[in-house]
């Protein structure tokens, strides 16, 4: 009966360690200063500007489809002054940073752990380490700075198109005066919101790498492994993102 | 060069290598031979540092590595080059940007990291193959690039990890010729991996056999082949009645 209690509880004060290992070293290398800037460009395009056209959809669409739900009741209330004011706090405050989060946990991290778990079971981060090269320096720091800076980033865009989308549907579908919306959804929203906005979205960034990261760098058992990790990623990846997301607002709009 | 001093290797539990001790000299060519899984490239992996031994102590160049920290072994790895078995080229880097990897921080000029990759791929017998990806290349070209990588480093010891493994017999016995080769022209001290028994005679100044995780026989390839051991000639020989290899998982 032990060993069947013990196993999970070490594996997971393991992945714990490993995780705190990795998340410490590659603050060290870039505390230090050893970034490879060639290497962040890269990662910035490949996890970031590719993730763009899936973010707008996503938020446009969510957009809409929220103040679809919204307007129609608040329009039989005679409430639709407050439709815009709904809608950007919505979208500012959750929608958009949450909604970057769980795209780019779904396309980037996967495609993190796939990578980095390819390398790990053809021996290529072996070899990284025989040329004396980190592995964490060379593969992780360049992630961790290319979804640190372009979640924030991506994150805009979906606030933009979000309440993009749900202007569009609250204006042209429901029928509210434009500048009725345009005004409350502007003076309710504070620049703090904007800030707060992309300070979770970097946290999410950080959390995604280091879910997929960790996944990559630990894939064993061939292609198998190589599925697992991506799966593991993207699912650690988005429960991080929601956990996460939860105390940041509890914290960050605490009135 | 290279000294092992009772080392033991046990992952989850199994015995891969039970107190092996090991003196390689500098500049000769030793090669290490033994059934598959026999713990042969744990050798390796364990002087270049990629794993650490569970007991025992391990020398490179004078300096005890079990304890080093990847910061201070990364120096260490800077003196051992290692050619791995898969070769393990970064398939999403072309073959220049491979060979010039161990380059990427002295921030050269262009043209003097091409011509010094032309000079490392010349080395090996490679030209005009600068801008492929590895995965245009064949195996034994991907085995060669993997030594061109290894030798940019400069290092006073290679490693190889099964490098006629997968190959025809041609292409094999030009990768020996090289390691002969390399072994003389760059003053290295070679440290050969492999079951294939004529390539290991052929450029061998001195043999070591792992049975059971344990070295058997140290010595020059004439000794061996005239040893009465009886584990030694089932070896040569290819008796299968023995149990050379040690079962993992």
């Amino acid at each position: 009966m032990m060993p069947k209690i013990t196993g999970p509880v070490i594996r997971f004060f393991e992945q714990v360690g490993q995780v705190t290992k990795l998340i410490l070293e590659t603050l060290y290398y870039v505390i230090c200063g050893e970034i490879d800037f060639k290497e962040v460009v890269k990662q910035m395009l490949a996890l970031g500007v590719q993730s763009i056209p899936i973010v707008l959809i996503v938020s446009g669409f969510t957009g809409m489809v929220f103040s679809l739900q919204v307007s129609q009741e608040f329009e039989r209330f005679g409430a639709a002054s407050l439709i815009g004011q709904l809608l950007s706090l919505a979208v500012v405050r959750e929608l958009g940073p949450v909604l970057t989060g769980v795209v780019v946990a779904g396309r980037a991290g996967s495609a993190i752990a796939a990578e980095i778990g390819t390398m790990k079971i053809t021996e290529q981060v072996d070899a990284l380490r025989a040329l004396a090269t980190s592995p964490t320096q060379y593969l992780v720091v360049p992630r961790f700075m290319a979804c640190l800076i372009m979640l924030p980033v991506l994150t805009v865009f979906a606030n933009l198109f979000g309440m993009i989308g749900g202007y569009l549907v609250a204006v042209y579908q429901i029928g509210v005066v434009p500048q009725v919306f345009f005004e409350s959804s502007v003076n309710f929203i504070r620049l703090y919101d904007l800030f707060c906005s992309l300070i979770k979205a970097a946290v999410f960034g950080v959390i995604i790498v280091f879910a997929s990261c960790v996944q990559g760098l630990n894939t064993e058992k061939g292609a198998q492994g190589v599925g697992d990790s991506a799966i593991a990623s993207v699912v650690n990846g988005m429960i991080g993102v929601f956990i996460a997301n939860y105390f940041l607002s509890l914290v960050l709009f605490k009135s | 060069m290279l000294e092992l001093r009772d080392v033991y290797f046990t992952p989850d539990g199994i015995q891969v290598l039970n107190g092996v001790n090991l003196q390689i000299d500098q500049g000769e060519i030793f090669v290490i031979m033994g059934a598959s899984g026999a713990g042969k490239s744990t050798i390796l992996r364990l002087i270049n540092g990629l794993i650490r031994p569970d007991a025992g102590e391990i020398f490179v160049d004078g300096v005890l590595i079990n304890n080093l920290t990847e910061k201070e072994m990364a120096r260490i790895r800077r003196k051992v080059g290692m050619v791995f078995q898969s070769a393990a080229l970064f398939d999403s880097l072309t073959v220049a940007e491979n060979v010039g990897f161990a380059w990427r921080n002295e921030k050269l000029p262009r043209p003097e990291l091409e011509k010094r990759v032309k000079e490392t791929l010349e080395v090996v017998g490679l030209s005009n193959v600068e801008e492929r990806m590895p995965a245009e290349l064949s195996g034994g070209m991907k085995k060669r690039v993997g030594l061109a990588r290894a030798i940019a480093m400069q290092p006073e010891a290679l490693l190889y990890d099964e490098p006629t493994a997968g190959l025809d017999p041609m292409t094999s016995n030009t990768i020996l010729k090289l390691i002969k080769d390399l072994n003389t022209r760059l003053n290295v001290t070679s440290v050969v991996v492999t079951h294939d028994l004529p390539g290991a005679f052929a450029i061998a100044d001195r043999v070591a056999l792992l049975q059971k995780g344990k070295i058997i026989f140290v010595g020059t390839v004439e000794e061996l082949k005239n040893s009465s051991e009886q584990s030694i000639q089932d070896f040569i020989l290819g008796n299968t009645n023995q149990e050379m290899a040690v079962k993992i998982g």
